[in-house]
């Protein structure tokens, strides 16, 4: 168990941050140059400055393919992988620190399925009045609609708690799970898609979608760190965050809110990814504290990170991709049975 | 001049359609200790919790120092009423000193740090109570008492004129439950503050209280000086049981004694 002093923390929490940047940094460069054809690093920072700067010369005697690999096919993948794992360790702050639950995540709130339902309904319907963006908006108002049918049930006279808010999201979750179920059973052709769906992915993605993701993952990020104090002091429980001038209601009201928001779109962009945002809150923690102002900001890099390493692992080292759902899943999972077993048996990290 | 205090009007409320208090007419003064008595379930706990604004009345109305509860803002509140409930879980592995910090929250700007002011009242705070030892233990390792000093250092932080305990030492040994009755009742003494204290324990009670609100069924059955309140027939008509009440020379307080066991 790692010990910090509230004195030397400041430091750490710094030191940890900068690391993160470089690491992430690097990682986009690196993994920009991975794959098929393969790119040196300094041809793809080449590559990125000429189209910032306009500046022609410093792709000089660069096969022209090189840029559209790097400007139209892998950067857009790679931002978006990074930015929906910020956005994912974003939300996981968030709900573990409204549920005060640690082991709360978006799923935990039904939302995931929620989307999932939206855009399995898409692919069966073939609904496609909205281009490519049919299914990324059905997957978004599912997740919306998730979200406001598992709030109802969870209210009662104004008040919320996290409990009731829990058991809602997992009742509407599995009844959204027997819906996509029964949609696997009837489909025929769609069905490979919809599984497709279900397990994520970040290929084809666009700077379109670069840009949405990234829209709600800063917004999300800014409001997390607005509120990471009220949040701190909610964990003291509702009667007493109240008596200390929070109000309670309406911040966990607004943190559920934003953090749904963000979960609807990072699965509506990606497909269903799950375990990111488990996991680095809960590292995060373990480094960092539970102050969530700073805990917000250090997951977002952490998971941006390790986001991007799986999809660089899953498109340019493993031999066939393998989805990069199944494949958080399968590092995510033993590591939450690990941090399961810890708690049961009282080592609680916090 | 502005009335000081707490004025109860009248004041109902109900869970759903469980009455939980009903036309409550109460004055509360500041340098008074307060303590509020009553058999399980009459309404305490929703009586602080509307003396705090948590809830508010469903009719009737409830002045703090002149003006309507519901007038004040979040913040303004917290500068005046301190609570310690009765829940003391704390959900993450914040330091002891982190926590007492919190107390602080209601006078920090939204992105303001805390300073060494803060850092100073918070220590004060941990000494008082007497964990300035484990300041830098983690909240979520410390025993249930442990904890529950955290959570009374941490309203002692808030350094308000109104403290409210909602059994605040149910979970403490005499000594340590002396020690915070202690610093309570220095308080009211040295600074003019308030204390209302839930207590369950008619003789710790008696030994800190000027003033008692005898509670039952949702109505204030008895209210006044401890003298003059806590005597058997009041207590037999609360709580049901057979007592007696006498001075006690070594406290130097009334203290009831019960006829335990049954007949």
């Amino acid at each position: 168990m790692t010990r910090i002093s509230s004195q030397n923390s400041s430091k750490r929490v710094a030191t940890l941050a900068v690391l993160l940047i470089l690491a992430l940094v690097g990682m986009v460069v690196l993994s920009t140059g991975m794959g098929f054809i393969q790119i040196s690093a300094g041809e793809v920072l080449r590559v990125i400055l000429d189209r910032i700067t306009g500046d022609t010369n410093l792709t000089a005697g660069l096969d022209p393919l090189f840029s559209y690999v790097v400007m139209d096919v892998r950067l857009p993948r790679i931002l978006t992988a990074t930015i929906v794992g910020s956005g994912l360790a974003v939300c996981g702050v968030l709900f573990q620190g409204i549920l005060l639950n640690p082991l709360a995540d978006p799923y935990t709130l039904g939302i995931s399925s929620g989307a999932a339902f939206g855009a399995s309904l898409a692919l069966l319907a073939n609904i496609t009045f909205l281009g490519v963006y049919s299914v990324p908006l059905f997957a978004f108002v599912g997740a919306i609609a998730t979200l406001m049918v598992v709030l109802y049930l969870s209210s009662f006279d104004g008040q919320m708690s996290a409990n009731t808010l829990i058991l809602a999201g997992v009742i509407v979750g599995a009844i959204l799970a027997a819906g996509i179920s029964f949609m696997k059973y009837m489909a025929d052709e769609q069905v490979a898609m919809i599984i497709y769906w279900l397990m994520g992915s970040f290929a084809s993605k666009t700077w379109m979608d670069v840009f949405i993701a990234l829209t709600a993952v800063t917004g999300g990020l800014g409001v997390a760190v607005f509120y990471g104090r009220d949040l701190n002091i909610m964990s003291l429980g509702g009667r007493s965050s109240d008596s200390l001038g929070v109000e309670t209601a309406r911040v966990r009201k607004i943190l559920l809110i934003t953090g749904s928001l963000v979960a609807a779109v990072c699965v509506s962009v990606s497909g269903i990814i799950g375990f990111i945002g488990l996991i680095v809150p809960h590292l995060m923690r373990f480094l960092i504290g539970p102050d969530n102002r700073r805990l917000a900001v250090v997951s977002a890099l952490a998971g941006g990170f390790l986001l991007l390493c799986a999809d660089t692992v899953t498109r340019a080292v493993l031999p066939v991709e393998v989805p990069i759902g199944v494949l958080t899943a399968l590092i995510g999972g033993p590591f939450f049975c690990y941090i399961f077993r810890r708690r049961q048996r009282g080592m609680v990290y916090g | 001049m502005a009335e000081r205090g707490f004025i109860l009007d009248d004041v109902s409320f109900a869970y759903g359609d469980k009455q939980a208090l009903a036309g409550l007419n109460l004055q509360i003064e500041p340098g008074c200790f307060y303590g509020l008595v009553g058999p399980n379930g009459c309404g305490k706990s929703t009586l602080l919790d509307l003396l705090m604004a948590n809830r508010n009345p469903n009719s009737g109305g409830i002045k703090y120092n002149g003006c309507s509860l519901q007038q004040y803002g979040r913040r303004q509140l917290a500068q005046q009423l301190a609570l310690v409930p009765q829940d003391f879980t704390i959900h993450f592995a914040f330091t002891v000193q982190e926590v007492v910090l919190m107390g602080r929250h209601p006078y920090l700007p939204r992105f303001g740090a805390v300073g060494k002011d803060d850092l100073a009242i918070a220590q004060k705070a941990m000494a008082a109570i007497g964990i300035g030892d484990f300041a830098h233990r983690y909240v979520t390792e410390l025993s249930g008492g442990e904890k529950q000093r955290v959570v009374v250092a941490r309203a002692l932080a808030q350094e308000t004129p109104v403290l409210m305990l909602d059994e605040a030492t149910s979970n403490l040994d005499v000594g340590h439950t002396m020690e915070i009755f202690n610093v309570a009742q220095q308080r009211v003494r040295k600074q003019g503050d308030t204390v209302i204290a839930v207590i369950h324990n008619l003789n710790l009670a008696a030994a800190y209280c000027d003033e008692m609100i005898f509670m039952k069924e949702g109505k204030v059955a008895a209210n006044g000086p401890t003298k003059e309140t806590l005597t058997p027939a009041i207590i037999a008509n609360v709580f049901g049981v057979e007592s007696q009440v006498n001075h006690d020379q070594f406290s130097d307080a009334l203290q009831v004694s019960f006829r335990y066991g049954s007949q």
